[in-house]
């Protein structure tokens, strides 16, 4: 691809790469804002000339949950295809954070110069991502209530994005989960090309509505939806009994979920567009929610031509991104830590861990900084009294900011007061390891569920004993 | 969901002990920001002291019974649901409620329960959302949202501390009483320093967070007060409060820290 030469873009992007790099030897988090603010100060089309650049296209993935994995599974797809890729791996998903992954990745020359670019767009960001790449797919996959005093309410998100999916244009493919309400009524009013997900399986589905759902109303009538299949919070196949407004077809579909184990899960996929086929797939993450994923980044994969073998070889190896049911060993404990960071997400790992027949200490992490949602109401929204019935959690540590209003959520999910240990709440997640450490033994799993800023300090923590890499470092 | 729904049935541990009645107004349509928690705070300090307790939730095109509940309990909701539960109450739901109030059933009523407890709420577009108007109070959209935790001063029932996240304005007419001086935070209206109204055995207040699972003080007061009335109820029982008594100061202090601009990595 010839470009012409472009100065301003040019040290736009070099100053980006030389304040990166600074960072990133100043051991500062890997320093992924800073340079993408300085980059767009140089040049505020820097955003808009890097998207352009990549011959094949961009492609945005947003959603409430599912972002980062869902985009690495993309990413791993399109390297195992022989693509070369721009992607904003470490999940800094902003603006910023889009512009500085791009002017580090996009601009390099030869055989590595990327032609596709995975980019995965926080919620509240999406609107300016997609006037500025002009993606040629925009994926959605969830809509669900995350960190609202941050977002406001699911109905602001749903009302931010509506015109912007509505002046989509016709060479841009939008992706959607069919089994969203609010996701399938956005789709409804676009010029793109739609192609639609979901999920068809009658084993995986919920008793009813979790506390955490939103949007159960039809968004044409406002009466109330009747669900024949409920799978993760309000996501499943809806229908309107008023006014016969339905989830659409599904083109893309899977079903026959099993999940065998925490690193085992088995699902067929069937495709009905272009080639029609049914695959059988393997995947090295439990979860229906990350059986959501890999079909998001399936059906993404079938729309621009990635050979189904590249696809599923990818799903077979998938190495989970840093706090996503992620297993360190440490001082002879295996540790499986998880992000949760909204309700639907919490739900779905406490319902991972029950399917799997969990065995071992629990500790949950709670901060309220900025990045984990000021507001903890939302703990109130999670159903922890399945967690506190598990017949083999012998005792729950609550640590973080927050613990202690952890420790009265699994109180009053009915766990016996003296199985919360709440000792470690209010002090730092190193003192919570050293806790964790002396309340448990050799040989034991132990799953740690944190809130984002809570994992980065207890990965702080665990990187201070070489137990894990750095996050920017993987 | 258009049916009243017995959520939970604990019987009482021994035959003289008392059982709490809650109705949960449009528990479905109407719980926003973990305000579910107060429900659960009420259960559990209830069902620890061997009391029973039953749930029943009162959705849209649910009757509300007369005397079928010791205490009420009504949450915030998003703007669109708000619309239709203001639409449901007009009529015989909000007699009852009325009546109720005005001899003395305890109810709790956060944010949009508590708007619409009051006169009404008043949106920047669209119709007035009329409300049962037993509390003298008008409610109306500002521009600015308020959001952080708030720390107020209650008098007879102590410190309380909540989360507001709210961009509604309220107003207390003459004779109405605050729920307290707000001492971090903004309160109903920003301008007043108040927060809340208490009217007879009515509080109506912005604090999410959930409130009563960091408030015990408050959750006990509530069933004292229900039980006293429906069930001639003298005492309530003394109970551990270890675990929330920790929280309520976690959040004194986290809000003290974050209003002096300090909301630090201290404990990470």
């Amino acid at each position: 691809m010839i470009t012409r030469p472009d100065p301003r873009l040019s040290t736009a992007v070099l100053a980006s790469r030389i304040v990166a790099g600074g960072l990133r030897r100043a051991g500062r988090g890997g320093g992924t804002a800073l340079p993408g603010l300085i980059a767009n100060r140089i040049d505020p089309r820097v955003l808009d000339k890097l998207a352009a650049r990549l011959p094949d296209g961009v492609i945005v993935v947003a959603g409430t949950n599912g972002k980062t994995t869902t985009s690495r599974m993309l990413a791993q797809m399109l390297e195992t295809d022989g693509r070369v890729i721009a992607h904003n791996r470490s999940g800094s998903n902003l603006v910023r954070g889009v512009t500085a992954a791009l002017a580090d990745q996009v601009h390099r020359a030869g055989k590595r110069r990327p032609t596709v670019g995975v980019i995965e767009s926080d919620e509240n960001a999406l609107p300016e991502i997609v006037r500025r790449t002009h993606p040629r797919v925009l994926l959605l996959l969830n809509l669900f209530r995350d960190q609202l005093d941050r977002y406001g309410e699911l109905e602001t998100i749903a009302a931010h994005w509506r015109p912007v999916i509505a002046n989509l244009p016709s060479s841009t493919t939008l992706i959607v989960n069919a089994d969203d309400p609010n996701l399938a009524a956005l789709a409804a009013t676009t010029n793109a090309r739609v192609l639609t997900f979901g999920l068809n399986d009658a084993g995986a589905t919920l008793d009813g509505l979790p506390h955490a759902s939103d949007a159960a109303i039809c968004r044409v009538c406002e009466a109330p939806l009747v669900y024949d299949a409920l799978f993760i919070a309000h996501l499943g196949a809806w229908r309107c009994p008023q006014c016969g407004n339905a989830r659409p077809p599904l083109d893309v579909s899977a079903g026959q979920i099993r999940v065998e184990s925490m690193e085992r899960l088995f699902m067929q996929a069937t495709r009905t567009h272009g080639t029609p086929q049914t695959l059988d797939i393997e995947l090295t993450l439990p979860g229906i929610y990350n059986a959501y994923n890999a079909l998001a980044a399936l059906s993404v994969a079938s729309a621009i031509g990635i050979p189904d073998a590249a696809v599923t070889a990818s799903l077979g190896e998938f190495q989970p991104a840093f706090g996503r049911l992620e297993r360190v060993e440490y001082h002879g404990r295996t540790l499986t830590l998880a992000l949760a960071k909204n309700p639907t997400g919490f739900n779905e790992l406490i319902r991972t861990v029950a399917s799997s027949g969990w065995v071992g200490p629990v500790m949950i992490g709670i901060n309220d900084l900025d990045a984990d949602g000021r507001d903890v109401s939302w703990l109130w929204d999670v159903d922890f009294e399945r967690l506190a019935d598990l017949p083999n959690v012998p005792h729950l540590l609550t640590a973080g900011m927050r613990g202690d209003d952890m420790a009265v959520r699994m109180l009053y999910a009915g766990m016996p007061q003296e199985r919360i240990d709440a000792t470690a709440a209010g002090r730092p997640l190193a003192d919570a390891l050293h806790h964790l450490e002396q309340t448990s033994h050799v040989g034991d799993q132990v799953m740690v569920l944190l809130t984002y800023t809570a994992m980065l300090d207890f990965r702080q923590a665990l990187a201070a004993t070489g137990a894990v890499a750095d996050f920017w470092e993987q | 969901m258009s049916t009243s729904t017995t959520m939970l049935t604990t019987p009482p541990t021994a035959p003289d002990l008392p059982t709490l009645r809650i109705g949960w107004l449009y528990g479905q349509e109407m719980n926003i920001y973990g305000d579910r928690g107060n429900v659960l705070a009420l259960a559990h300090r209830s069902r620890a002291r061997g009391f029973g307790v039953t749930i029943d939730a009162i959705g849209i095109g649910t009757p509300l019974p007369r005397g079928a509940h010791d205490l009420y309990f009504w949450g915030g909701g998003q703007d669109r649901e708000q619309i239709s539960v203001s639409r449901d109450l007009q009529g015989e739901k909000a007699d009852v409620l009325r009546e109720a109030i005005l001899d003395d059933v305890p109810v709790l009523a956060i944010c949009g329960g508590y708007q619409l407890l009051g006169h009404g709420y008043r949106p920047f577009e669209g119709a007035h959302l009329p409300g049962v108007g037993v509390l003298d109070v008008t409610s109306e959209a500002g521009n600015v949202r308020y959001i952080g935790n708030v720390v107020i001063d209650a008098g007879d029932l102590g410190t309380l501390v909540g989360f507001e996240n709210h961009s509604g304005r309220t107003f207390l007419g003459a004779g109405m009483q605050p729920l307290g001086t707000v001492r971090v935070g903004h309160g109903n209206n920003g301008s007043d320093g108040k927060e809340g109204v208490r009217f007879r055995n009515v509080i109506g207040c912005y604090m999410h967070g959930a409130l009563l699972p960091k408030n015990p003080h408050l959750t006990d007061w509530f069933i004292a007060r229900a039980l006293a009335r429906s069930a001639g109820l003298a005492t309530l029982p003394p109970l551990d409060a270890t675990f929330e008594q920790r929280a309520h100061a976690g959040v004194v202090q986290r809000a003290q820290a974050q209003a002096q601009g300090k909301g630090s990595r201290a404990a990470g």
